[in-house]
């Protein structure tokens, strides 16, 4: 019951942490068109900021909230300099540009921060276990990561959905030359779009940074993960994003955690123990394969016709 | 009209150059040159694969690494459970290629654009995992090869020039295929629906099944090349399979110039020598090689193969 609690928890905590990273994809993607193999980098350089900040300063949350600001004005110098000028081209185009961005990603990260990993300590009123149920204690920080994500969900949510700002967000993924003509400065616009998804994977990565060690291609695995969501939730819907990485981030942590004991059962110790891990990585590809035979075009498409 | 244009006259010296390297080799010694054109040619041949498919074909595959790993393993696995014979080891590299592309591609098919570039690239990174777990065959430490593919006197995989001379040919071989593909029935049914799908279903072609058939073509190509990088590096890793490879081979395909026959060959050869030559200078040669690729994609349309076109015109 424990351990069935806690793997529950968990699945929901990575799927939130998917979500950031998902939904500053989904929105770029969605409103500008643009593939950016590059998200996972800023999710990456989230991480070196919020250790390199955090040591500076000496406070773990003065240095969430710095490598937060680092990387929302990376997303835009990024925007600015380059990516902007890939808008309205070949998807192809924003594959290989965006890929020659990661290359030099890691390779300054490497010039900088160097090869080996670096670690982001936690706080100690953030590592003590907190009883959530009679009896069943989960580690503070895991519950913060969910809380946040959650928050920054709803915030995500009311401000696509409620403001200004979201509107022509929204109109702008629906008619790009129309709010143009209606004289919104697009520019400006896609800029701060790319800063949002750009921060929310900073985010995503600064949060993560405590679990696992901060290393180089850290963003590139996650990013793989978060086109599966895309690719299951519909592309350029947040809605679809938010369920998609719930889903994923549930069946990953659960099957890696169950399978093992579950094949036990099936097979001879041996074959299990050996087919397990395996079996569990390919769970949510799998998963991606079913959703693709029976909704080729994901499960919540953002403009259905 | 010229009868012979720059970017023919190009590949021509290209092609003698790629034919008369061992000779260069032996006489001057340098055997390294022939190691690192030996895999200069196993990957311009993966690259080749690629480009029937994203070149001619329309289908933006960014999981081709995948077959790399596919027919490497087939060698290495059944190397390992003493089955040596090259014979065998490369129709089931072949084989297990081309099955995987089967199912692969039915499945990724059914989805188009960015789409289909996202799931070949998670359907690759599922292949990637699958072989780290695979802990009979060294896991995440990959697989050391200790008998290269044996032709039973036929052909000596372990001289370097034979090796060689091997790769090389395989080559010319799919290149030649490629061709006539590409100028057959079929390949022109498959280039028409890289152009208009929609209008070409309406003639009364079924689309899917004739990009799938191009996909498995392709995926046995390149399951080829991974029968033979294996036997080259004497090595086979996941890494091999991992998802930047996939994007090294799409940046030589549009490096050297899509949907031309010797453009990923050019790719190829000019990406790696400049992977080998930044490498040389700086231990942080993907500082410089990142931004290139950048400014290729915003200026460099048509890759090499375009550039000489152009200049041929000009």
């Amino acid at each position: 019951m424990l351990l069935v609690v806690e793997q529950f928890l968990n699945g929901l905590q990575f799927g939130l942490l998917l979500f950031l990273l998902a939904a500053g994809l989904t929105l770029v993607f969605g409103i500008m068109d643009l593939v950016n193999l590059a998200h996972g980098s800023l999710y990456m350089m989230g991480a070196y900021f919020a250790a390199t900040f955090a040591a500076w300063t000496g406070s773990f949350l003065l240095g969430a909230l710095m490598a937060l600001g680092a990387t929302l004005v990376l997303g835009i110098v990024l925007e600015v300099s380059a990516l902007r000028h890939l808008y309205g081209r070949d998807h192809l185009d924003h594959v290989l540009a965006t890929f020659g961005l990661i290359l030099f990603f890691n390779e300054a990260v490497r010039l900088i921060w160097g090869p080996a990993g670096l670690a982001l300590p936690l706080p100690a009123w953030l590592t003590v276990p907190v009883p959530i149920l009679p009896g069943i204690h989960y580690p503070a920080y895991r519950l913060a990561i969910i809380i946040v994500a959650l928050l920054v969900a709803l915030l995500l949510y009311l401000g696509v959905m409620r403001t200004r700002i979201g509107m022509l967000i929204r109109a702008g993924a629906s008619n790009r030359e129309m709010i143009g003509a209606l004289g919104i400065n697009i520019k400006l616009l896609y800029t701060l779009v790319f800063g949002l998804g750009a921060a929310l994977a900073g985010l995503a990565g600064l949060m993560q940074a405590p679990i696992l060690t901060v290393q180089i291609g850290m963003g590139e695995n996650i990013l793989i993960l978060a086109f599966v969501i895309i690719v299951i939730g519909g592309i350029g819907s947040i809605r679809g994003a938010f369920l998609a990485a719930i889903f994923v981030g549930m069946i990953d942590t659960l099957g890696r955690a169950f399978l093992p004991n579950l094949l036990r059962q099936v097979l001879s110790g041996a074959a299990a123990s050996t087919a397990a891990p395996a079996l569990s990585s390919m769970l949510i590809y799998l998963l991606m394969a079913i959703v693709l035979v029976v909704r080729p075009e994901g499960l919540f498409p953002a403009n259905r016709r | 009209m010229k009868g012979l244009s720059v970017s023919k006259a190009v590949t021509a010296l290209m092609l003698a150059g790629l034919v008369l390297l061992p000779l260069y080799s032996q006489l001057s010694g340098n055997i390294f040159i022939l190691t690192l054109f030996t895999r200069i040619i196993i990957l311009a041949l993966a690259a080749a694969s690629l480009n029937l498919i994203m070149g001619f074909g329309g289908m933006m595959s960014f999981g081709h690494a995948a077959y790399l790993g596919i027919g490497g393993y087939a060698v290495g696995m059944l190397a390992q459970e003493g089955v040596g014979s090259g014979f065998i080891q490369f129709p089931v590299a072949l084989a297990a290629s081309a099955i995987y592309a089967l199912v692969i591609g039915a499945l990724s098919l059914r989805t188009r654009g960015v789409y289909f570039i996202m799931i070949t690239l998670a359907f690759a990174q599922m292949a990637y995992y699958v072989a780290s777990g695979l802990a009979r065959y060294g896991g995440d430490d990959g697989l050391t090869v200790y008998n290269r593919s044996d032709f039973s006197g036929l052909i000596n995989l372990s001289n370097r020039t034979q090796f060689y001379y091997l790769c090389l040919a395989c080559l010319l071989g799919v290149i030649f295929l490629i061709w006539r593909i590409v100028n057959s029935r079929f390949g022109l049914v498959v280039q028409g629906l890289r152009s208009n799908e929609q209008r070409m279903q309406a003639i009364g072609f079924p689309a899917k099944r004739y990009q799938l058939v191009c996909f498995v073509i392709s995926g046995t190509m390149c399951g080829l090349a991974g029968a033979l990088l294996a036997n080259n590096t004497d090595f086979v890793s996941p890494a091999v399979m991992y998802w930047t490879r996939s994007g090294d081979l799409m940046v030589m395909v549009i490096l050297g110039g899509m949907g031309t026959l010797f453009g990923p060959v050019m790719g190829a050869v000019v990406f790696l020598l400049l992977e080998e030559f930044l490498s040389q200078i700086t231990e942080y040669w993907a500082l410089i090689m990142g931004p290139l690729l950048l400014l290729i994609v915003l200026f460099g349309r048509g890759g090499i193969m375009g550039l000489l076109g152009r200049a041929g015109r000009g």
